[in-house]
């Protein structure tokens, strides 16, 4: 499921050290920080555009607009993650992170983008402050793993933050589907009809439809895995000392 | 005679699975799984993986006890593969779908297109030869399956069944829905294209066929033997000169021209993830070849002369 993107890497941090796993080397590592960083400070510019334009207005309303740019161009950036996994620099699946990453782009820019009517929509404000929320935690989380100096409260964050920050965004994206539906469905948007040369057709609001219906057996799964990894991760916290 | 003792343990848990004594020597690890089996009954031999070390490979069912690295005493190691079912039903299954599901929506059964069109034909000659060149197809496909494979394995685990009939059913059912839908665009370029993609594919049905006969002749009847494939006197085995599993080879060729003969994106998409997974499996095939055999022929290539 898209909404916060809480990753697929299984191996918390330090635990993996002591298998014989064959690690990012120091070039990638220093590549995977700066990499981490930026993204931390990009969603760190979202988060403040949004409270910016909040204290501005006066209104969650239209907050979208003011951070759409940042929004679009970090989280697109986001498909880097799917290389790094290609690449072996990363241990996670690609096809887990392929997934994750394409559906957070679907909504940014085959959703939200493509139908101007929904961007004034609150259901989008729920999705990108779920989104961003989840962000700033979990690049900071690598960024500090990398480094070897992960504070106990980003752990702890990020495998506590998702239990609120996950529902609340997929209701956020399931809305903003549901909201595009009839614009998309009057106007036919990206939809082919038959008779064509290509013998071939698409039906846009259907499949809008079939998406909505994939969060039905996906989210569960996605969100007790994060519940699995919390108590294995943060099961311990008597035994680990607080300082990794 | 010097007996054996087999120890049978859990390559997970490390836990004493089960005690043979008295083992014939020439035992095979068939006969040990059989023994296993009677202890255990809810592991019939063919979900049983035995190995030497945890993380080894499997054991074959043919190699002899005293010929493996191990004392009197042997110890083996046990992984349960999970369910299995055959793999004669699986493929039967997997091919009867596309062939009746095609029919279906060729007979234009009612709740597919407008009901207007229920039972009707379509008015293009192509979209009837199309029908007859899928349904030859899979009807190759399943008498192939019953007549002609010698199968390495007899088995694989029971979800692929589901996973398999998705893939060929649920593509069957794409492609034969537009092939036959009443708004369908024969080809642009009309008789030629047909008549040329009609050559490409009986071509390449042939050629299948012709290698499938081929690769059964290597191995006598009942055995799992390996040899390398060379070209005979069918001049559509003259492939293997240049390509290590043909048949994957003509099988593109076929889709090739199936595309080309109803200018159809759902069959080009098929064609396509078709191309990617038998590219995979012949790059293995190919890599076990030159494992195997030292004096494998360096000229071929897995699937694609020269290129792939």
């Amino acid at each position: 499921m898209s909404a916060p993107a809480m990753g697929t890497s299984k191996t918390a941090h330090s635990d993996s050290s002591n298998k014989k796993k064959k690690g990012p080397g120091t070039l990638a590592t220093a590549y995977l920080v700066i990499y981490n960083v930026v993204m931390t400070a990009g969603w760190l510019v979202i988060a403040v555009g949004l409270v910016r334009a909040y204290l501005a207005r006066g209104s969650y309303h239209g907050l979208y607009y003011s951070i759409e740019k940042p929004l679009k161009f970090f989280q697109t950036g986001a498909l880097l993650e799917i290389l790094h996994c290609a690449v072996g620099i990363v241990p996670s699946s690609v096809v887990l992170t392929g997934f994750q990453v394409m559906s957070r782009v679907f909504l940014t820019w085959a959703v939200t983008h493509s139908v101007r009517e929904v961007q004034s929509e609150d259901s989008v404000l729920l999705f990108v402050v779920a989104w961003t929320v989840t962000e700033i935690i979990r690049y900071s989380f690598y960024t500090f793993s990398l480094l070897n100096h992960l504070p106990y409260l980003i752990k702890w964050a990020r495998y506590t933050f998702f239990i609120v920050l996950y529902p609340m965004g997929v209701a956020g994206e399931l809305l903003t589907i549901y909201a595009a539906l009839p614009y998309v469905q009057k106007t036919g948007l990206y939809s082919i009809t038959l008779p064509n040369k290509y013998n071939f057709s698409f039906d846009y609001h259907t499949f809008l439809i079939l998406v909505m219906v994939s969060y039905i057996p996906l989210f569960p799964q996605l969100y007790f895995h994060m519940m699995r990894q919390r108590k294995k991760v943060l099961g311990h916290v008597e035994e680990y000392s607080k300082v990794e | 005679m010097k007996h054996y003792e087999v120890e049978i343990l859990d390559a997970k848990t490390k836990d004493k699975l089960c005690f043979l004594d008295k083992v014939e020597p020439n035992a095979t690890i068939g006969e040990i799984k059989s023994m296993f089996h009677k202890s255990h009954p809810q592991w019939y031999p063919a979900r049983q993986s035995i190995r030497l070390d945890p993380k080894g490979k499997s054991l074959k069912d043919e190699d002899v006890l005293q010929h493996l690295p191990v004392g009197t005493t042997a110890t083996f190691y046990f992984r349960d593969l999970g369910a299995q079912i055959s793999w004669v039903t699986v493929f039967l299954t997997e091919y009867a779908g596309p062939l009746l599901i095609y029919l279906m929506f060729y007979f234009r059964v009612p709740f597919i297109y407008a009901p207007k069109y229920d039972f009707t034909t379509s008015k293009h000659w192509v979209v009837h030869l199309a029908c007859m060149c899928h349904s030859f197809h899979y009807v190759k496909r399943l008498l192939e399956t019953l007549f002609v494979h010698r199968f390495s394995h007899g088995t694989m685990p029971l979800r692929n069944i589901f996973k398999n009939c998705t893939y060929y059913w649920g593509f069957a059912a794409w492609m034969a829905y537009y092939i036959n839908h009443p708004l369908y665009t024969p080809p642009i370029y009309g008789e030629q294209q047909i008549r040329l993609a009609l050559i490409v594919f009986l071509f390449c049905q042939i050629g299948n066929f012709s290698i499938h006969i081929a690769l059964r002749n290597l191995r006598p009847p009942g055995s799992k033997t390996r040899k390398i494939p060379y070209p005979t006197k069918n001049p559509f085995t003259w492939i293997f000169l240049l390509v290590s599993c043909p048949n994957y080879t003509y099988e593109l060729g076929s889709w090739l021209g199936f595309t080309l003969m109803t200018q159809c994106l759902p069959v080009a998409a098929f064609t396509l993830v078709g191309f990617i997974q038998m590219t995979v499996w012949a790059k293995g095939k190919h890599r076990s070849y030159l494992k195997e055999f030292r004096d494998y022929p360096t000229l071929r290539s897995p699937i694609l002369p020269f290129i792939l």
